[in-house]
């Protein structure tokens, strides 16, 4: 159905970037609804990564070994990156959300990379899933803010250390940057994954052509490396976000 | 938590419908990430996915590496500590050897001089001894060279007497006994 919406646009080539995104039922036909339990494209990909991060650290680190394996060392290498940022970051009284963090993290940084597979679903890119990760941000920064300090959290956007005369102007633009924050934090992650397939699959037109099909297939490879490269680096900024919020959230003050 | 999400993602939806000039309700040409139909499903398969990893990650896999990472802490920590009393094991033993060796020099020091006093003090009696058993040979050849000197003299005036008696019998003369042993004994003297 989108073919015929896209055909006249683009003259001849054929272009759908956008239909790798389309949510599917893994069983039965595209134009079948979806519900809420369906088991969809989605679906699988998340399982995949579930399974891909069960198998890196449950059964990669199954020797416990004092000398680790290749996979373990993998896991710990990860474990300590992860740590020492949620540490350095977040502060030592965070260590207790390292766990979430490590979820999050995870999650993403897998999710990332298996959609970066070719014929492969990028589960990252809607933002249906963003969304409710930065949500899920935003709403445990908040109420851990409020729960651990009380009022004192509002002190965060009350900046003591300007002039009286600009404090209320400061503390509306820190309140309109904080309710901002998971939209940012969304849009970045879901728009970045989005638009690098999205690209990838322009060029993917392009080398039907058999002219430019020398360049597409070189565009491609080198868009596929920076992709792989925004896979990780988005996945890191998400979390090292979190845990800069997760910082204000514990210590407020400015 | 759906509800927000779907508020916002729904201005999102109005800010792409302007950009993409075909309204997301006309189903497929919109962005797929705007089908709202498709948000239950993605969401309630993002908290499953996430549920598991979170009991997962905070249930098994943080606290065995976690385990693992203070195993091998601990295991440096005491090689490390094992290495420390070795090397000081190693710097004790050498000093012990060299305190040993300074001793063994001390020692045979004293025992060089012990023998060179003990050979000295032989050699000097020996050379005591030597001395007078040389003076005593001395004396003694003095003594003779004296005994043959004083010999050597009597037989001398002796001859002198029997020559001069001799002579004066060989020109003719009758010697006067008393008067050549007078001028021998004075001419012994001179």
């Amino acid at each position: 159905m989108a073919t015929e919406a896209h055909g006249e646009e683009t003259g001849g080539l054929v272009f759908h970037p956008l239909d790798q995104f389309i949510v599917k039922p893994l069983f039965g036909e595209i134009g079948d609804p979806v519900s809420w339990y369906t088991i969809t494209n989605v679906t699988l990909w998340m399982a995949l990564a579930v399974l891909a991060i069960i198998a890196l650290f449950v059964f990669g680190t199954r020797g416990r070994g004092i000398v680790p394996s290749r996979t373990q060392s993998i896991g710990e290498i990860l474990y300590g990156f992860t740590y020492k940022m949620v540490e350095d970051v977040a502060g030592k009284d965070a260590i207790k959300f390292f766990p979430y963090i490590m979820t999050l993290f995870m999650f993403i940084l897998f999710a990332n990379y298996l959609g970066l597979l070719p014929m492969s679903f990028a589960t990252t890119s809607h933002i249906a899933v963003t969304a409710v990760l930065a949500l899920a941000v935003f709403l445990t920064v908040t109420i851990v803010g409020f729960v651990k300090n009380g009022t004192k959290f509002l002190g965060l956007f009350w900046v003591s250390s300007a002039p009286l005369a600009l404090r209320p102007i400061l503390a509306i633009i820190e309140l309109i940057s904080y309710f901002v924050r998971p939209v940012s934090h969304s849009i970045r992650l879901g728009g970045n994954i989005m638009a690098g397939h999205a690209v990838m699959k322009v060029f993917a037109g392009f080398a039907a052509v058999a002219a430019i099909s020398p360049f597409a297939v070189v565009s491609i490879t080198a868009i596929y490396g920076l992709e792989m490269l925004v896979a990780g680096v988005q996945a890191y900024v998400f979390t090292i976000l979190t845990c800069v919020y997760l910082k204000d959230a514990l210590h407020p003050s400015h | 938590m759906a509800t927000e999400t779907e508020h916002a993602a729904g201005e999102a939806a109005a800010a792409a419908e302007v950009a993409l000039g075909t309204p997301p309700e006309a189903a497929g040409p919109g962005m797929p990430q705007l089908a709202f139909e498709t948000f239950s499903n993605q969401i309630f398969w993002l908290v499953v996915a996430l549920v598991i990893i979170y009991f997962v990650m905070s249930r098994i896999a943080l606290p065995r590496i976690a385990g693992v990472l203070a195993e091998r802490q601990g295991t440096i920590t005491n090689d490390l500590a094992a290495a420390e009393e070795l090397k000081q094991k190693a710097v004790d033993a050498e000093e012990a050897y060299k305190k040993a060796l300074a001793d063994a020099r001390t020692e045979a020091q004293k025992i060089a001089a012990e023998t060179k006093a003990e050979i000295q003090a032989d050699l000097d009696a020996a050379k005591a001894k030597a001395d007078a058993e040389i003076s005593a040979k001395t004396a003694e050849s003095e003594k003779a060279i004296s005994e043959i000197r004083a010999g050597a003299v009597d037989s001398a005036s002796a001859v002198a007497k029997d020559t001069v008696e001799a002579i004066l019998a060989a020109m003719g003369f009758s010697a006067d006994k008393a008067a050549v042993d007078a001028a021998v004994a004075d001419r012994m003297k001179g």
